[in-house]
Parts: structure tokens; C-alpha cells; sequence
């Protein structure tokens, strides 16, 4: 791999388009309005086109203008054909978008006869081409692209730090936005121009289809670790630059490795922005699917303990510090593991693991630790007990069941709310002990 | 001689057009009718994520048939790519909306640009191959309808054939399914399969549509005529023939432009052509044509003015109220809150209509036939707000808004049900049941 | 008829959304040939029953039988009228086609509606008093229609159990009483009519059999017997709030 200048620009210019897309995006996402980025960066085709017409350039300021027009306009023309058509978003935005992409790709092939475009660009971007027009700055002569990306994004930056009390409002709180009849409309369509605009700037880099991964996949990325706006924000543009600069080298790199030769930076971002999301489904805090499938494991092993606990200590009530074999456990009244071979043989082994019980001639019996853990558990199961019979009038035969689901979902917080609500009783419904 | 080549396609001189044209006309009425389904099942842009999907399947079986060695360039295989990786993008869609919080928009967004992005950087690839015809899968992304070689559009004419029999044999099914999903599965029907059934018909169209079309623009034919039957008509068998004749008509214009310029991107232009027929349709469409709304918008207002100017006039007959021309200006103006200017045109037309006449400098009054006129009106607007005050616990507070507001469109039929159901009245004109005169709040201030 | 089993049979029916409970063992017995009330307060998981009973929301553990069958054997037996707002009253379609629906698991699939369905159709129409509107495309109908041609759809079903989601919510009070008449007709033919309620007032005048429901059966039996203030205070008044927060806590750990 031989890194150039050229290959530098072409990551600053790509992390450049990610970061403003991302930011501006991140709303999209929160508003539940994805689809809306796509409908206008397909919708600003036109405006482009007739730019490039009557300017005969593919960027400046005229292109800009004519995009974030028919931006705006496609976003109303969404509003009027699901108005009068009494059509559902969906249907309006592929209406109106598909149509204005489709006079914009016609346009552009006009406009190919006078300027040096061809339709790819319009789809895939250029970004390999940025770093070839150069602009002069004072005394530093930077790529044409990257200057105006750079634009962008401290417009986009100011207006977010500008209005963001008012973004995470109507973001994060649309009820109370109404209820303080804060007006969102015109937010909306400041939201709107922003996407038009940053949709434009990163075209070039990009294309109009890869844009939509800029502004739609680093939000949902943001949406799966964080539920607050300025982390969710951060994550978002972070992420997209981080896809910027892995996505250009897997560009010039993973091809090679397969015999070919390299590939177009803008797909191999998307496909790391993919990638980055794939993970974060995965392994996200909270609600990732590993982690969740982690934690109901784990949630699984403690009820399994729980249930080892609770058997022996109804078992040394009866039988004084007997224990039971792996058989008696099946067959006790009402074991949790009468089907459950495996179970057992895990909450055994976690429960030794712990020390809670150690086993002696084929039985088990608790540890002095496992005493204490045991009583606990069965504490909690007959104050539900008390509590279903005595708050909800659950018939005798009923209790079981429910506190057997519940005890294993009590903390300690809602263990001593049953303690006072229980404060002076030491039975459970059928006259058992509380330990 | 552009004349004569214009009239060689659309009359379809040629075999080869006429083959192609069987294809694609095909395509748009499939597209047609599986698009109203679509439609009415509110996924539309589901099948935007599809088609975008479809992009690494096409390239991915592109690179597997170089690599094997067969050219790549066979249409079956690189739909058979297409149909895979679209399948596993709508797997990807639901996956995603089923395991996060995602909303369903946000994950098609991600589907369509992730899958479109990989397929960019396999194209990428593709295209710096030396001997590998790229060019070919270029029409994938823009469509080529006109430079379909003929088996390919056979294959494609004659599949989208067996998707129409399908949705027409399934018709109440859809319908059924895409009206009251839960009604249907309360009835036994499996709405599970059913829904997996109508989404694989789109995408089946949507794969089909690739090559005419292109990867970019083909759910237009899902969505454009379906939508634009949507202003025709209220009945689901008319609006998917509707939208089946405008897929039709969308693609033979399409196919026929993009056949005398070639340099045209054959899917924008069958696209284009689909928008101006779905402009027409927004325009002027029967049902819900934005024009016809406007003119009986119109027309109900114009009448709802007429028949309210001339019930205030005969009111204040009735209760002898003596104005001078200009009190009467004011009194009437103020009485519905009309403009000065509204309320003189509306004067005016019935003056041309000779139920009013005027002597300057007098108050205006009604002819005979305008008097019988405005008695008709009065009396059934009365008779109206009997019937609701004593039919529908109305308060009588609220009895001169309803009356009103329906009045207008009585027709002759329920006024002669009105009069059954108030049968004391006969054929006279009932007393107002509430106070007439606003206490001249609207002579003074 | 030749059914002696109850008209529905419930046993242990638990449901969770999000592993959240919404019903918690359910158990009912209700005879056949009664106008069955379903009452309780918001959140207490009416419309949740109802759509467990018809499988359309998925048990977490439970029995439903219907004349002593599983349901699923029994779906034929069965009509349903789901919630109004559920549908798009926008959509391509007029009364007489809203109501042949009904019909569809009769004729089967991929046949078209003949004649004579239709005219079946119609009938139903004439029996809810709309037949003058058979031909009118449904957005075009008031509250009060809208719910009589969904009724008149489960009419045609001809079932013998029948499971209404709120038909009274936002109709006239014309509509109300039309609806109450039909109700008492199918009693008399001998059907088993559920109906979720929200009004109190006439719980008493309208139903004969009542279930009231606060994520258990609170009470379940002839109206006039279980209808009391005892039970109401059991269904309606607080939640059991150490369950609500021991049901937080199960929501919380697994979602």
C-alpha cells in the first residue's frame, strides 16, 4: 500500500462529508424520518442538474442553492401528495422522489454534452477526483471539495449548537414540545434545508444513494449505545469518521488481496458503516443481541441457583441437614427441575462453584454460606406467598406458581418494600415459617 | 425521417421492439397491480430496500460467473444473484426492526445504503477487470429497456404474466390481508404466509425490473401507478386495473422514447413518463383529482352562501326588520361574517337570478319566486334542526351550526324522509326553534 | 345444539408482551348463549384477551377451548369484530364488499364473491340497517355505520361464539341501541357473544354475563351476581402496586 498526499485528502474530505451527513442525520433518525434523507438526496437531482446547465460547473455555490431548492420543494411535494391522496409517507416520498430522480438522471444526461459528468458520479460520487480541483486559502492550497465540506459542516455545527435545546426537544420530548406549544415546523424545515444542503456538499464524495448511509446508519449506530442527545450526537459523527478512514484503506487494500484492484472508497465506507452497525447490534450495552442473550444467561444461572438454594432449605426444614441426591431433587413436590436434567446439573455445579453446597457421599447439603443464601430465597418466595393471599386473594393452590416466577426477580429494593409491607408476620399463608 | 422512425416504434414494426415491448408493457401491469397491494399494505418503500439490495447479488454473481468461467453476462444467473441479496435485505429489514428500536424507516435506510454501498465497492472492483464486459451491469443500475436481447425480454414478459394471474387469483386474499390483517387472522386465514406470499411477488417484480428499469428507479413501477389509481377511483378492482393500464401505458411510452434515444437512461424515462401520467392523474383524477376537489369545493361554498343570503333575507321579512340599504349591508354581512365583497357578488348573482330586486337607496327584497325560493330553503333547514333536536339530543344551542352545515347537501329524498320523520309540520313551514335575531350584533358594531 | 361444554374454557392463560406480563392466570368458564361483558379499567389487558382467546397474540402458557375443543380446531365457530380505529377507513372499498369479507372463509380460497354471496351479504346489511348504503365507499359512513357494517360482517360468519373489541367506542347513541338489539338476537339463536365494555352504567342493562378483569379475573359470572362494589373496588380501585413494580422488574431484566 503506498499511502499518498492524495490518499490524505480523500480521507479528510470523506470524513469531512461524514461527519456533517452523520450530524445532521442523527436527527433524522430520532425523528423516526430516515426515509426522508433519501427521499432528498434523490430529490436535489434536478436542482443540480440545472445547475450544471446554466453554470456548466458540478460544484459551487449555484449547485448548492438549485439542491437545497428542490430539497425543500420535494419535502413539501411529499407533504401535498399524501395530503390529497391520502396516501401513507412511504408511498408519497417514493412518488415524489423516484419522479425527480428520474427528470434529474434524464437532465444530467443533457447536461453531459456540455460538462464532464456522467450519471455514476451522480450515484457513487467521486471522492478519487476531490483532491484533483484545488483551491487557494491564504497562503494553503487545499482540494475545492474539501473547502466547501468544511463549510458545511460549521454551518451544520453552528446551527445544532445554536438550536439545540430546541432539537432535543422536539427530539427527545415531542409530548411536552406540543404541551409548551413550541411550534415545530419551522424547525422542520430548517432540518430540511441542513439535509438538502449537507446531501449537496457530500454528493461529490459520495453519491446520492452512499449519502444515505452517511446520514441514516451512523444515527442508528448512535441509537443503539446511547439514549441521551450530546453522546448520541458524538457516537454519530464519530462513527462516521472512523468509517471514513478504515473504509479508504479497506478500499485500496482488501482487493489486493483477492487479486483484483482497488475499489471505490464511498461503497467500502457504507460497507464499514454496516459493519460498525452490525457490531454495535451485537454487542451494544444494554440492548445488544449478545449482550442480552448474555444477560438473560446469566439471569438463567441465578434462578437455577436460586432453585438448588430453595429446594434444600425446604428440605432441611423437613429433614434436619439431610441435603438430597440428584435424584430426590427431581422428584421432590413441586421441583422446578422435574424436567430440567440439565438445569439442575448447571445450578449444582454454580452453586459448588459459589460454595454455597457441597456434596458428600452422592448428596448435597448447604454450606454454612449456603445456609444464609438459602434462607433468603426462601424468605422472599413465602412473603410473595403472603402477599398474592393477602393483597390479591390468590386462592391457596394458585400461590405457588407466581412466587416461584417472582423470587428470582426480586432485588433488594423491592425485598425490603416487602418486608415492611410485612413487618409483623412471621407465617406464610399455609402457616409455614418464615426463616 | 425522425417521424417515420418515431411511428416504426410506437406502431412496433419492428420484431425486436415488439418482443421488448411485450416485456416491458408486461412488467408495468405486474408492477400495477402487485404496486396496489403494495400500496394499500402501507410497505412501499419496503420494496425501495429490495431493489437497492439487489445490487451486491447482481455483481457478487457477476464475479462468480467470471470466476467459473462462463462470461457473466447471462441474465437468469445475475437475477438469481438479485433475488438472493434482495431476499436477505428484506431478511436484514425485519431482523433489525424486530431486535432494536429502530423504527422501520431507519432500517430500510440502513438495508438500502449498506447493501448498495457493498455492491458500489464489488462493482468498483469489477469495473478495473480487464476482459470482464462491466459494461453490461451498468444497465442493471440505470435500465436499458430498449437494448433487451429477446429472450431476455421473453423471460421477463413472461414471468411478470404468471405474478398477474397470481395477484388475480389471490385478489380477495390481498385484499382481505391488506384491509383487516387482523380480522383475517381472527378468521383462520394465515396472514403470516399470505403477507410473506404478496412480498414475495414484489419482490419478484422488483428483480424482474432490474434490467428495464434499474436497480435505482424500479420501485416506481410499484409505486407510481398504483398511486395514481389512487385518484381515480374508491374500488379496489378499478384502482388495480387503473394502475395495471398505467404501468402499461408508462412502459410502452418509456420503452418507446428510450428506443429513439438511446443515450436517454432507459428507467428515468419510462419513470419520467410514469410521473406525467401520475401528474395527470393528481390533477384531474375522478376521485380524488385535486382539480374536481377544487371545483366541488367551490361549488359547495357558492351554494352553502347562496342558500344561507337567501334564508338571513327571508328571516328578516319574517320578523319585519326595516333597514336602509346600508344597515342591511352591515346587518347581513355581520350575520355570517361575510366580506362586503363576497356578500355583493353573491347580491348581485341573485339579482341577475331575479329572486332579489332592489330600488336604490332602499333595502333589497326578495321577488315572489325568490321568496318561495328562500321559504323552500328555510323550511327545511327548520325542519332539519326539529329532527336533530328532537332525534339526536342535539342542545339547541348547537342546532343552527348543524342544520347548517348538512342542509346543503340535503337531497329531495331526505327531505321527504325529514318530513316523515317530523310529520306534525305537513307541508308548512315550522317556527325557528331558537331566538332569529341575534339582537342586531350584527346591525351596530 | 349438542354442546354441553362451556362456550369458552380458559385455564392458566398468562401473556407477556416483552416478557412483561399483561394477563396473568387467567381462568374462565363462560356457558353458552350469553352476552358477555368484559370490563375493567385501561391497562387491565381486555382487548389483550380477547386477541390471546383468537391466537392473534402470542400465549405464554394457557388453554383455550371453545365447546370443549382446542380453539384452533374450533376457528369456524368463531367471528370476531376487531377495534375500529384498527383499520384504514381510507381504503378502496364499499359496505357490501367490507361485509362479504366475512364470507371469504366459506368460499374459500382464490374464488371469487358470486352473486349469491353477495346477496347473503346484503342481507346482513339489511339486518344492521344499512343496506341503503351497500354501495358506499366506507370513509363516507359515520362512526355508528362504520361499527354496524363491521357487526353485519361478523353476522355473515354465522359463528357461534363471537368476540367484539369496544363496538360501542365513539358511536351514536342510535347505533348503541341497533347494536344492543342485535346482541340479544344472537342470544336467542343460541350464541355466546363477548363483548369488551367501557361503560359502567350499562353494564347492567346490557350484559347477563360479566367478566371483570384487572390482569386476573377479578370476577367472573351472571352480571347481576358478580356486579358488585366489592368487586368493582377489586378491579378498579389502585393497582396492586408491589405486582406493578415486581412486573417492572421482570420487564427491565430481560428487555
Amino acid at each position: 500500500m503506498i499511502w499518498t498526499s492524495l490518499d490524505s485528502w480523500i480521507v479528510i474530505a470523506a470524513a469531512l462529508a461524514g461527519a456533517s451527513a452523520a450530524l445532521v442525520g442523527a436527527f433524522l433518525v430520532l425523528e423516526k424520518m430516515s426515509m426522508m434523507g433519501d427521499a432528498i438526496s434523490h430529490a436535489v437531482l434536478p436542482g443540480i442538474a440545472i445547475a450544471f446547465i446554466l453554470t456548466g460547473s458540478r460544484v459551487g455555490g449555484p449547485v448548492l442553492v438549485g439542491a437545497a431548492g428542490f430539497g425543500v420543494l420535494a419535502s413539501m411535494l411529499v407533504h401535498v401528495v399524501r395530503r390529497s391522496g391520502r396516501l401513507d409517507d412511504g408511498a408519497a416520498m417514493g412518488v415524489v422522489f423516484t419522479v425527480l430522480f428520474a427528470v434529474g438522471l434524464i437532465l444530467i444526461e443533457q447536461a453531459a454534452r456540455h460538462v464532464d459528468i456522467h450519471p455514476d458520479h451522480v450515484l457513487f460520487g467521486s471522492v478519487e477526483l476531490v483532491p484533483l480541483t484545488v483551491v487557494e486559502i491564504g497562503s494553503m492550497v487545499i482540494p475545492r471539495g474539501v473547502a466547501v465540506l468544511a463549510v458545511v459542516l460549521f454551518v451544520d455545527l453552528v446551527v445544532v449548537i445554536l438550536f439545540f435545546k430546541e432539537l432535543r426537544l422536539v427530539t427527545f420530548d415531542p409530548a411536552l414540545a406540543t404541551t409548551l406549544g413550541f411550534n415545530a415546523t419551522w424547525l422542520h424545515y430548517l432540518l430540511m434545508t441542513l439535509v438538502a444542503l449537507t446531501t449537496v456538499a457530500a454528493f461529490e464524495v459520495v453519491g446520492s444513494i452512499l449519502v444515505i448511509a452517511m446520514l441514516v446508519v451512523p444515527g442508528a449506530i448512535a441509537h443503539l449505545l446511547t439514549r441521551r442527545l450530546a453522546p448520541f450526537l458524538l457516537v454519530s459523527v464519530a462513527s462516521a469518521v472512523l468509517a471514513a478512514a478504515i473504509g479508504h484503506v479497506a478500499a485500496i487494500t482488501v482487493p489486493l488481496r483477492f487479486g483484483f484492484e482497488d475499489t471505490n472508497t464511498a461503497g467500502a465506507m457504507a460497507t464499514v458503516l454496516g459493519l460498525l452497525f452490525f457490531t454495535a447490534l451485537l454487542v451494544a450495552p444494554e440492548r445488544g443481541l449478545l449482550t442480552r442473550a448474555w444477560t438473560m444467561l446469566a439471569r438463567r444461572m441465578i434462578v437455577r441457583t436460586q432453585d438448588v438454594l430453595g429446594l434444600l432449605a425446604r428440605a432441611s426444614e423437613r429433614s434436619d441437614g439431610d441435603g438430597l441426591s440428584v435424584n430426590e431433587f427431581r422428584t421432590v413436590h413441586r421441583s422446578p427441575f422435574a424436567a430440567r436434567a440439565t438445569g439442575l446439573r448447571v445450578g449444582l455445579m454454580l452453586s459448588r462453584i459459589r460454595g454455597f453446597v457441597r456434596r458428600e457421599h452422592g448428596r448435597y447439603r448447604l454450606t454454612e454460606r449456603g445456609r444464609a443464601a438459602a434462607r433468603r430465597v426462601l424468605r422472599v418466595h413465602r412473603l410473595w406467598e403472603r402477599f398474592f393471599h393477602d393483597v390479591g386473594k390468590v386462592g391457596l393452590i394458585d400461590l405457588h406458581p407466581a412466587a416461584d416466577y417472582l423470587e428470582h426477580y426480586t432485588d433488594a429494593e423491592l425485598r425490603d418494600e416487602l418486608e415492611k409491607e410485612f413487618a409483623g408476620t412471621d407465617t406464610d399463608p399455609r402457616g409455614n415459617p418464615l426463616p | 425521417m425522425m417521424m417515420d422512425r418515431f411511428m416504426r416504434v410506437l406502431m412496433l414494426a419492428d420484431y425486436n421492439t415488439r418482443i421488448v415491448m411485450f416485456g416491458t408493457v408486461l412488467l408495468g401491469i405486474a408492477g400495477g397491480v402487485v404496486g396496489t397491494f403494495l400500496l394499500l399494505r402501507r410497505r412501499a418503500l419496503l420494496a425501495d430496500a429490495v431493489s437497492h439490495a439487489a445490487l451486491p447479488g447482481v455483481v457478487g454473481a457477476f464475479l462468480l460467473a467470471v470466476a467459473v468461467g462462463t462470461g457473466g453476462r447471462s441474465l437468469p444467473v445475475l437475477l438469481a444473484g438479485a433475488l438472493v441479496s434482495g431476499l436477505l435485505g428484506m431478511g436484514c429489514v425485519m431482523l433489525i426492526t424486530r431486535f432494536t428500536r429502530l423504527s422501520q424507516d431507519a432500517a430500510l435506510g440502513i438495508v438500502l445504503s449498506v447493501f448498495f454501498g457493498f455492491g458500489a465497492a464489488l462493482l468498483g472492483i469489477v469495473q478495473k477487470m480487464r476482459g470482464a464486459q462491466a459494461a453490461g451491469l451498468n444497465s442493471f443500475i440505470y435500465g436499458s429497456a430498449a437494448s433487451m436481447i429477446r429472450t431476455d425480454a421473453l423471460l421477463i414478459g413472461l414471468a411478470a404474466a404468471v405474478v398477474v394471474v397470481l395477484a388475480a387469483l389471490l385478489f380477495k386474499e390481498f385484499r382481505l390481508l391488506t384491509f383487516d390483517p387482523a380480522f383475517a387472522a381472527g378468521d383462520g386465514w394465515p396472514v403470516g404466509r399470505l403477507d410473506l406470499l404478496l412480498m414475495s411477488l414484489v419482490v419478484a417484480i422488483t428483480v424482474l425490473g432490474l434490467q428495464a428499469v434499474g436497480i435505482v428507479l424500479v420501485i416506481a413501477i410499484l409505486i407510481v401507478p398504483a398511486a395514481s389509481a389512487r385518484f381515480w377511483t374508491e374500488s379496489l378492482l378499478v384502482m388495480v386495473l387503473v394502475a395495471a393500464l398505467i404501468g402499461a401505458v408508462g412502459s410502452y411510452l418509456g420503452t418507446a422514447i428510450s428506443a429513439l434515444a438511446p443515450r436517454l437512461p432507459a428507467g428515468a424515462v419510462i419513470v419520467a413518463a410514469l410521473g406525467a401520467l401520475f401528474l395527470v392523474s393528481f390533477l384531474f383524477g375522478g376521485s380524488r383529482g385535486v382539480v374536481r376537489a377544487m371545483i366541488t369545493r367551490s361549488r359547495v361554498i357558492r351554494r352553502t352562501v347562496r342558500q344561507n343570503l337567501l334564508r338571513v333575507l327571508y328571516e328578516c321579512e319574517e320578523s319585519g326588520l326595516d333597514h336602509d340599504a346600508d344597515e342591511q349591508m352591515r346587518y347581513l354581512s355581520a350575520s355570517r361574517r361575510w366580506t362586503p365583497r363576497t356578500l355583493r357578488r353573491m347580491l348581485r348573482r341573485l339579482e341577475r337570478e331575479q329572486l332579489v330586486y332592489r330600488v336604490p337607496g332602499e333595502q333589497r327584497q326578495l321577488t315572489r319566486t325568490g321568496r318561495y325560493e328562500a321559504m323552500r330553503i328555510t323550511r327545511n333547514h327548520r325542519l332539519w334542526e326539529v329532527y336533530l333536536l328532537e332525534h339526536a339530543d342535539t342542545a339547541a344551542a348547537h342546532v343552527d351550526h348543524g342544520a347548517d352545515s348538512i342542509e346543503h347537501v340535503l337531497g329531495d329524498a331526505l327531505v321527504a324522509e325529514l318530513e316523515e320523520a317530523v310529520p306534525r309540520f305537513g307541508k308548512t313551514l315550522p317556527q325557528s326553534p331558537h331566538a332569529l335575531v341575534q339582537e342586531e350584533q350584527g346591525g351596530g358594531s | 345444539m349438542q354442546h354441553d361444554a362451556p362456550a369458552l374454557h380458559i385455564r392458566d392463560l398468562t401473556v407477556a408482551y416483552h416478557r412483561k406480563p399483561v394477563l396473568w392466570d387467567v381462568d374462565l368458564d363462560v356457558p353458552p348463549s350469553v352476552v358477555a361483558g368484559i370490563v375493567g379499567p385501561n391497562g387491565a389487558g381486555k382487548s389483550t384477551l380477547i386477541k390471546a382467546v383468537l391466537d392473534l397474540v402470542p400465549r405464554t402458557s394457557g388453554v383455550v377451548e371453545v365447546f370443549g375443543r382446542p380453539y384452533r380446531r374450533q376457528r369456524r365457530l368463531v367471528g370476531y369484530v376487531p377495534q375500529r380505529e384498527t383499520v384504514d377507513w381510507d381504503y378502496p372499498i364499499n359496505a357490501l364488499e367490507l361485509v362479504a369479507m366475512g364470507l371469504y372463509r366459506i368460499i374459500g380460497w382464490c374464488r371469487p364473491v358470486t352473486a349469491a354471496y353477495r346477496t347473503r351479504a346484503l342481507e346482513a346489511l339489511e339486518e344492521v340497517g344499512m343496506a341503503e348504503f351497500a354501495h358506499r365507499q366506507i370513509s363516507r359512513l359515520s362512526g355508528g355505520q362504520q361499527q354496524r357494517i363491521f357487526l353485519a360482517r361478523a353476522l355473515v360468519q354465522d359463528a357461534d361464539v363471537y368476540f367484539m373489541d369496544e363496538p360501542f367506542a365513539g358511536v351514536d347513541a342510535g347505533t348503541e341501541k341497533a347494536i344492543i338489539a342485535i346482541l340479544q338476537r344472537l342470544r336467542e339463536r343460541g350464541k355466546t357473544v363477548f363483548v369488551v365494555h367501557h361503560d359502567l352504567e350499562t353494564v347492567r342493562e346490557y350484559f347477563d354475563y360479566l367478566v371483570m378483569l384487572n390482569m386476573r379475573v377479578v370476577a367472573a359470572g351472571p352480571a347481576r351476581d358478580v356486579f358488585t362494589s366489592e368487586n368493582l373496588k377489586r378491579t378498579y380501585g389502585g393497582r396492586l402496586t408491589l405486582l406493578d413494580r415486581a412486573v417492572d422488574a421482570i420487564g427491565g431484566s430481560s428487555s
